[in-house]
């Protein structure tokens, strides 16, 4: 590969990357504005900041400070604080574990760490593949039906090793198809 | 041509989570397929969680339940004659006088499973709106003192008296008070929020406009955590059919009064249940617990007099106005008025909601309603009131379920969970999670929660790997002592609960051998 054509290669990257920034910088302006710029609307912004990209992106802090007249600390305490706001992109699919009493007490380590060895990832980890987020919860109000699991938003009882076993599969085999 | 049949299918995130959906388009289509005339209805849930998905058919002389209905049993239930004939195995009889339902007294949770959630026509047929319509009827001042005569207290956990809450706000002065609805229910074992959110939402927003109409409260926020999307869109929905309805906004019911409710999402820490975390996380705020005093209903939400109730308690108040304070006090034992959603979970063969008086045993409870352990094995544990609550052996659930019997015995009632452990259980380990969970969702605002729920897991470990234990136990439980009685909120100062519970209750659980012990 020659020297010329790398350099080429590189500064058009940089020149997407520069139209995503600013590009990104518009949307967070106008989520901001959709909620009146309003600071106590802050973790409704972080929601639809994160809808939209699937993560809450390093830029995004100075931008919302600044439509909302925080300081960039306190827009990052708030991104940091809460479980649910990621700072870098997820698997394609997110499958949450309930780890609290109610799960326990019907196996929820047991299933917990059979995930982690399936998927050969820790929780909050993402398979090598890019497929699959584990991620694991305290409570997701099922706990009469446990152990309790929520897989791309939708929420899971009674949950075993082989059911989600199938459903992992089934996952990953949707997702190989979409990317053919 | 005979009018069509009725068929109820809960469309509850827990009934969902088994299924439910697709029993609901198996029915449909078998229903198409045979020309049988039927209207489904999704409702919220019956709270008999054990036998979701729970199909109910309605007729002249009552629901008939049938369930747990699996989509494969769809078809053959039709082959049987369904839904004209009840001749199935599945088939339950009446709903209303099964006798997990019939043991129960349903005030709180009377139209759950049985109302289309955000019909108001239906909520305003089974008695909906009586209570606003009492409460506009009297002056404000009169329903705080019917509050307060009811004896109802906080639903959430901590048992305060509800009226005597709502005395405060209303005789604080300011230009704007709130009232905010926690509903931030993050304990392991509790789901009865969620199920009146998504089974029966007028309700609540019904007890929360008389709480608006009662202090001066025009604005209202319902505090939801993000792992309840269906109760935060249900909720949203029902308020639109409110506002659409002139039940919310201005002029309520033609009487001039004016309330606007709003959802807020949370975003996933427990510690926003803490009540003051709550309201600093409505304010976009992280999370973290304010030092007290003031109380919230001195200095609440930015700073105003505020309202901060359970879902549960506001959705007491309509029928205390409806009905009168007596008929709500008559229920109850001792200075526990009134009756208590309890939750069976965990490893519990019948799961689901029990609405009944306080008063009731935990045994009565866990044995009776609950039919013991899922796994058939003994049952060897309880902890009762979240994960803050104390580890309860089996022998001792004779005790009659009051606040004030439970703090006596060094136990408390929380929000009404159960959650029941058979003797497969580590009670050591029960006691390392109580000190994980605090480190993961302590605010971090005081030092003995911040640090302690750390060195607390640390030295849990250490025993649970055989080291001086009988040092390292002298150490957890000054450790207890300390967290206890410097903790600035029930997080840091209740963790040592089920830590300590585990200790007193289950000591040979913690009495480990190390490695090299065991190898001598």
């Amino acid at each position: 590969m020659s020297g010329s054509s790398d350099g080429r290669d590189r500064s058009k990257s940089e020149a997407t990357s520069v139209l995503d920034i600013a590009e990104r910088a518009s949307d967070y302006a106008t989520l901001c504005e959709a909620h009146g710029n309003r600071p106590d609307a802050l973790i409704e912004i972080l929601h639809a900041v994160q809808a939209r990209f699937g993560y809450v992106p390093d830029d995004a802090a100075a931008t919302l400070a600044h439509a909302l007249n925080l300081s960039r600390a306190e827009v990052h305490g708030v991104i940091t604080f809460y479980h649910d706001f990621h700072t870098a992109p997820v698997g394609r699919h997110v499958v949450r574990l309930c780890r609290a009493e109610a799960c326990q007490a019907v196996g929820a380590h047991a299933l917990v760490r059979h995930a982690c060895a399936s998927y050969e990832v820790e929780p909050g980890q993402t398979t090598a593949d890019g497929s699959i987020t584990l991620e694991e919860v305290f409570c997701l109000g099922n706990c009469a039906l446990g152990p309790a699991a929520e897989i791309d938003g939708r929420l899971y009882g009674r949950m075993t090793a082989d059911r989600l076993n199938r459903i992992t599969a089934d996952l990953r085999s949707t997702t190989s198809e979409a990317a053919e | 041509m005979s009018a069509p049949i009725t068929i109820t299918v809960a469309k509850d995130a827990a009934a969902r989570s088994v299924g439910a959906d697709d029993v609901a388009g198996r029915i449909a289509e078998e229903a198409a397929a045979r020309g049988i005339d039927v209207v489904l209805k999704r409702t919220g849930t019956r709270g008999l969680l054990y036998l979701e998905p729970l199909v109910e058919v309605v007729t002249d002389a009552g629901r008939i339940a049938f369930g747990p209905v699996s989509p494969d049993d769809v078809a053959d239930l039709f082959d049987a004659g369904f839904p004209q004939t009840g001749d199935h195995p599945l088939c339950l009889g009446p709903t209303e006088e099964i006798p997990y339902l019939a043991r129960q007294t349903r005030i709180t949770f009377g139209r759950c499973g049985v109302i289309d959630p955000t019909d108001i026509a239906e909520y305003r047929a089974t008695r909906g709106f009586r209570g606003l319509e009492a409460a506009l009827a009297k002056s404000p001042a009169q329903v705080v003192e019917d509050v307060v005569a009811s004896g109802l207290r906080g639903r959430g956990g901590a048992g305060f008296p509800t009226g005597i809450k709502w005395r405060t706000v209303a005789a604080a002065d300011a230009d704007q008070k709130y009232i905010c609805c926690n509903a931030d229910e993050g304990d392991s074992g509790t789901f009865a929020d969620r199920i009146l959110m998504e089974g029966d939402p007028l309700h609540l927003i019904e007890g929360m406009t008389i709480a608006g109409i009662a202090v001066g409260a025009d604005t209202g926020y319902v505090y939801i955590r993000s792992e309840y999307p269906d109760a935060v869109a249900t909720m949203r929905e029902a308020i639109a059919a409110c506002e659409a309805a002139h039940l919310l906004g201005d002029d309520i019911l033609g009487s001039g009064k004016s309330f606007r409710l709003h959802v807020r999402v949370g975003a996933g820490a427990y510690i926003c249940g803490e009540e003051s975390a709550m309201l600093e996380s409505l304010e976009g705020k992280r999370g973290v617990v304010r030092a007290k005093p003031p109380i919230p209903a001195i200095a609440g939400l930015f700073g105003k007099p505020t309202i901060v109730n359970n879902v549960l308690s506001f959705a007491a108040v309509p029928s205390i106005l409806a009905d009168g304070p007596e008929a709500y006090e008559a229920y109850g034992f001792g200075k526990s008025r009134g009756t208590m959603p309890f939750q069976l979970a965990g490893n519990i063969a019948r799961g689901g909601l029990v609405e009944v008086a306080f008063g009731i045993t935990l045994k009565d409870l866990v044995e009776d309603f609950g039919g013991g352990t899922r796994s058939g094995r003994p049952v060897r544990a309880v902890q009762v009131g979240g994960p803050l609550g104390a580890y309860i052996p089996a022998d001792q659930m004779g005790l009659p379920k009051d606040y004030e019997t439970f703090a006596e015995a060094g136990f408390m009632v929380g929000h009404g969970g159960i959650v029941v452990f058979d003797d497969t259980v580590d009670m050591a380990e029960q006691a390392r999670f109580a000190f994980e969970f605090c480190e993961k969702e302590s605010c971090g605002k005081c030092t003995p929660c911040r640090i302690g729920a750390v060195r607390g897991r640390e030295t849990v470990e250490k025993i649970l790997s055989g080291q001086e234990v009988a040092g390292n136990v002298a150490l957890i439980e000054e450790l207890c002592t300390l967290m206890t009685d410097a903790s600035l909120c029930a997080m840091g100062g209740l963790t040592p609960m089920p830590v300590a519970s585990a200790l007193k209750h289950f000591p040979e659980d913690f009495d480990r051998v190390g490695a090299r012990e065991a190898a001598e």
